[in-house]
Order: C-alpha cells, then structure tokens, then sequence
C-alpha cells in the first residue's frame, strides 16, 4: 500500500486506467446483444439506446419531460428552502421555540422521506401541488438543520458586536446571524438541491400524473421498452450530476466573496 | 436557566458538605429529574396543542375520515394489527430483507473500498465506473432492476443492496486510503510485514470512517426497501403503506408511518452509539 502511495502515477494513467472497465463493460454489451446471448429486450443493443434517445429528443417527448421535472424541482425547492430557512432560524434563535418542537422534529426526520408519498398523496391528491409539497418536504429537512447549526455557531464576539450597536430584533437577524450563518445555510441548501431531485424523480413514479422523467421510466418499464428505461436513468444521473456540480460552484463563489 | 441550576446545586452542595458524598450524589440525581422532568414538560405542549385539536376536529367532522382519522381510530388500529400479528408480520419481512440486503452491499462495499483504499492501481481502474452507478440513486434503478429481475426477493435484495454498498465503498477507500502518513512510517520504522500493517496500523485508523459509512449505509438501505415495497412488493412496511393508501384507510398509513419512523429512529440511535464509543477508543488509544 505504502510504496504504491508514494510513486503518484500521472493523471493520464489515472485517465487511461478509468476507460478499460467501462469500455470493456460497452463491448460486452454490445456483443451479448448482437450474438444473442443475451435477450436484446433485457440488453437492447447501444446504437438502439442512441436511437431511442434521438428520436425522444427529435419529438420533443425527452425536453417536454424533463422541462416539467426540472419546474417541479425547483418550485419545491424554493418553497422548501424558505419554509426551511425560516424554521431554521426560528429553531436556531429562540430557546423556547427549540424546546417544544426540537425533537419532535427529529422524530418526525426518522421516517424514511418516500414513506410520506401515500399520506401526501391522500391529502393533495395526484396533481401538481401533491408533488411540490413532497419535494418542498425532502428539501426543507436538511436546510432546517444546517440553518440551525450555523445560527447556533454564530461566534459571541459577533453577537457581543450587535449588542454594542444596540441592534433591533429583525437586524440582528438580518445583518448578524444571517450573514454569519450563510457557509453552513448554503451547505443545507446544496443537500436541499440534492434531496429535491430524488423527491422529484419519487414523486413521478408514485404520482404519475403529468409529464415528467420519472413518468418516462414508468411508462417505459410498463411497456417493457428497455431502451426507454436506460435513457431515462441516464438523464436522472446526468442532472443529479449537474445540480450538484453547479451546487458546488455557487456555494464556493459565495463562501469565497464572503471571507475576502 | 442553567446557570440558575449549577446555582442551586453549588449551595445545597454546601448545605449538604457536612452530611457527607452520599446525600451530594442524591441531590444531584434529584437535580438531573427535574431538569429532565421540565424537558419533558416542554415536550408535552405539541401534542397538549394538537391533539385536543385533533380530535374535536375529527368528532365534528371539520375534515373527512379519509382525510384525518381521529385518534382512537388510529389507536385502535395500532392495537389491532399488534394483536393479530399482522404488524410484526410485515415488520419482520422488511426486517429480513433490509438485513439481508445490507449484509451483501456491505459486505461487497467493504471488499471494493478496502481494494481501492489499498491500491491505486485498483482505485484508478474502478473509481469512474463506480462514480456513474454512484450517481443514480437507488431509486431510479428500480424500473430497470424490476425489468431484469422480476418483482421477486431479488428485486429487494440487490435495490437495498446497491444502496448500501456506495457509502460502504466511498468511506471504507477513503478512510484507508486517509491513514495518517506518520503512522505509516512507524509502520515502516518497526519493518512490518503488509500484514501487520494492516493490522496494527491501517485497520485501527480506518475503523471510525468505515462504520461510518456502515451507518450511512443501512439508512440508505432502510431508505431503499421503502421504495421497493412501496414499487414492487406484496408485503411487508412499505406495502402496508400502499394498501392503506388505495382502501382510503389512513389510519393503517399512519401506522405503517409510526412503525418506520420508530425502527429508522432505533437502528439510527443504535449505530449512533456504538459510533461513539469507537470514535471515543480512537481518540484514546492513537
């Protein structure tokens, strides 16, 4: 272990050394499915995933769903990330609020988020606002918690400072804790990001009404259209990817202007 | 509020310094019962809110039945399924499948990380491929693993087993591969054979980070078998949840909520403090 630590091999192995499994992995996919070997309904063969996924793109079917998953995502998501926030501070703040209502909430956090989508389901319907509750439900959990970590870790110097300007209620909120708290808010938000599109792609499957990713890869597994179902879990990877890489980026650039 | 205890607890400790240590430690436990007594007490005002609120709501018929049960309803059910077994039914079966689920993501989690924290060769080789099956959350694999599988055992075993073998992998690598490099040269200084690096210097650094991921990993997988029942399934917690749903019986939703929230709250504060006293061993023993 410990040689091999030290000789660092250069980024180019590392690179070369990343593609032999997936290509190898590609080529017998393509020849398990071409020889027969295996079923071309469980493993349809690639260029038919391509040319499925052209003619989703073609029609407009793949942009049309994933338009409405991605308005969905981010409607709950901002719902969530307010309502969040709020709570968030009101726990963080308030000693009495954090007393009565504190471990209730860590109870309620215990119950796997998906296992909320029949209650959810009985109460909004299958519609829209159903889905935006569920996904403003899954955001709002972690934002809740880290909101509160980073009001709470607000250095008593800082607030010895706001005493000293004799700050009113509402600014001391607004220009102290808020301020001091936005590393670990933007940590909670990025989580939110993250939970939202799992929420959404939930949401879909269970409240299939609409258009939607989710809805692609149910209908797809529902007509035993393998392709279908492959580029579906394709797309699902590909935007969890880049809420999450563009996530990292706005919160780095944010943390960064603060400390200069 | 604290200060006023320690206060209080600092003068009856004087009152008390003549009668000797025995009464000392009882007034102290008297003190930790109020204090945990007022929790309590502050605990108690949701439900001394809502649950008045609840049930003349539902006896008026503010809402329908369908919408919001009353509570006796929904206690009255709780007793009933515990009484015929039909609860521990379907909760021993989740139960199995998220054991069983687990033991092989772990189990396969633990010989990859392990593989990959060691060797860089390995490590360069799996991480892309790994990254990408990484990135697609369990529960979109499930339409595909449903297609290629069936909705048998197997379905649930390999969904919960995916979801715990990524965190399993990603902390088991990270923690060997994170092995303070000073203890390594020990290591070295002492001529130990691979062996016995493992042993003596790899494994015990890498033990927190590794049940950490542990931890994560049955979460993950709780969370999974959830989904899969509530997908694919014709038994079990998650099923219990779906059924509920389409009979409209939202008193058997909300036990089957009950019954996950209580078992995901016990596993999580069973890990949580097996973690801690391994975390607390590593800080002494290093």
């Amino acid at each position: 272990m410990a040689s091999e630590n030290i000789a660092t091999p250069s980024a180019t192995t590392a690179l070369r050394r990343g593609l032999v499994l997936p290509l190898l992995l590609l080529v017998a996919w393509e020849i398990g499915s071409h020889s027969g070997l295996v079923n071309p309904q469980f493993l349809p063969p690639l260029e038919k995933v391509a040319g499925v996924a052209w003619q989703e793109v073609a029609n407009g079917e793949l942009p049309h769903a994933l338009a409405a998953s991605l308005k969905r995502d981010l409607l709950g998501f901002a719902l969530g990330a307010g309502v969040g926030i709020l709570v968030g501070l009101l726990l963080g703040l308030s000693s009495i609020a954090d007393r009565i209502f504190t471990t209730w909430f860590n109870g309620l956090k215990q119950i796997a988020l998906l296992a909320w989508i029949p209650l959810i389901s009985l109460w909004f319907g299958f519609d829209e606002a159903a889905k935006i509750v569920f996904i403003a439900l899954a955001a709002s959990i972690p934002v809740i918690l880290n909101t509160v970590e980073g009001v709470r870790s607000t250095s008593t110097k800082l607030r010895e400072v706001g005493e000293v300007f004799r700050f009113s209620g509402p600014q001391l909120v607004w220009s102290l804790y808020l301020p001091a708290a936005t590393p670990s808010v933007l940590t909670g938000l990025h989580l939110g990001l993250i939970y939202a599109w799992l929420a959404t792609i939930g949401a879909e499957y269970f409240m299939a009404a609409g258009p939607g990713i989710g809805g692609l890869i149910i209908s797809g597994r529902e007509r035993f259209e393998m392709a279908l179902v492959m580029l579906g879990i394709v797309v699902v990877g590909l935007v969890g990817f880049a809420v999450d890489r563009s996530a990292s980026w706005i919160e780095h650039r944010l943390v960064r202007w603060r400390q200069a | 509020m604290s200060d006023a205890v320690i206060e209080t607890a600092l003068s009856t400790r004087r009152a008390f310094a003549a009668r000797g240590w025995r009464e000392w430690s009882g007034t102290m436990m008297l003190l930790a019962l109020i204090t945990r007594a007022k929790a309590t007490a502050w605990l108690l005002i949701v439900p001394a809110v809502t649950l008045p609120i609840w049930i003349i709501g539902s006896e008026r018929g503010w809402l329908a039945e369908q919408i919001l049960p009353r509570p006796a309803d929904v206690l009255h059910t709780l007793n009933e399924m515990l009484a015929s077994g039909e609860l521990a039914q379907h909760a021993g079966i989740s139960l199995l499948r998220v054991l069983l689920g687990f033991a092989v993501g772990a189990g396969a989690g633990l010989a990859l990380g392990a593989a990959m924290g060691l060797s860089r060769r390995v490590d360069d080789h799996v991480r892309p491929l790994f990254t990408a099956i990484a990135q697609v959350p369990a529960l979109a694999w499930i339409p595909l693993a449903m297609l290629l599988l069936g909705i048998g055992e197997t379905l649930k075993i390999v969904v919960i087993a995916k979801a715990a073998f990524v965190p399993v992998a990603m902390n088991t690598s990270a923690g060997i591969a994170n092995v303070p490099r000073a203890l390594v040269e020990v290591g070295e200084t002492f001529r130990f054979s691979p062996l016995q690096m493992l042993r003596h210097v790899v494994l015990p650094g890498a033990v927190p980070p590794i049940f950490t991921g542990l931890r994560y990993g049955l979460t993950h997988a709780w969370i999974a078998l959830v989904s899969v029942e509530l997908l694919a399934s014709s038994e079990g917690l998650g099923y219990l949840l779906v059924w509920g749903r389409q009979m409209f019986w939202l008193d058997t939703v909300l036990v089957a909520m009950i019954v996950i929230g209580i078992i995901g709250f016990a596993s999580d504060k069973l890990l949580a403090a097996v973690e801690a006293r391994l975390q607390r061993w590593r800080t002494d023993g290093v």
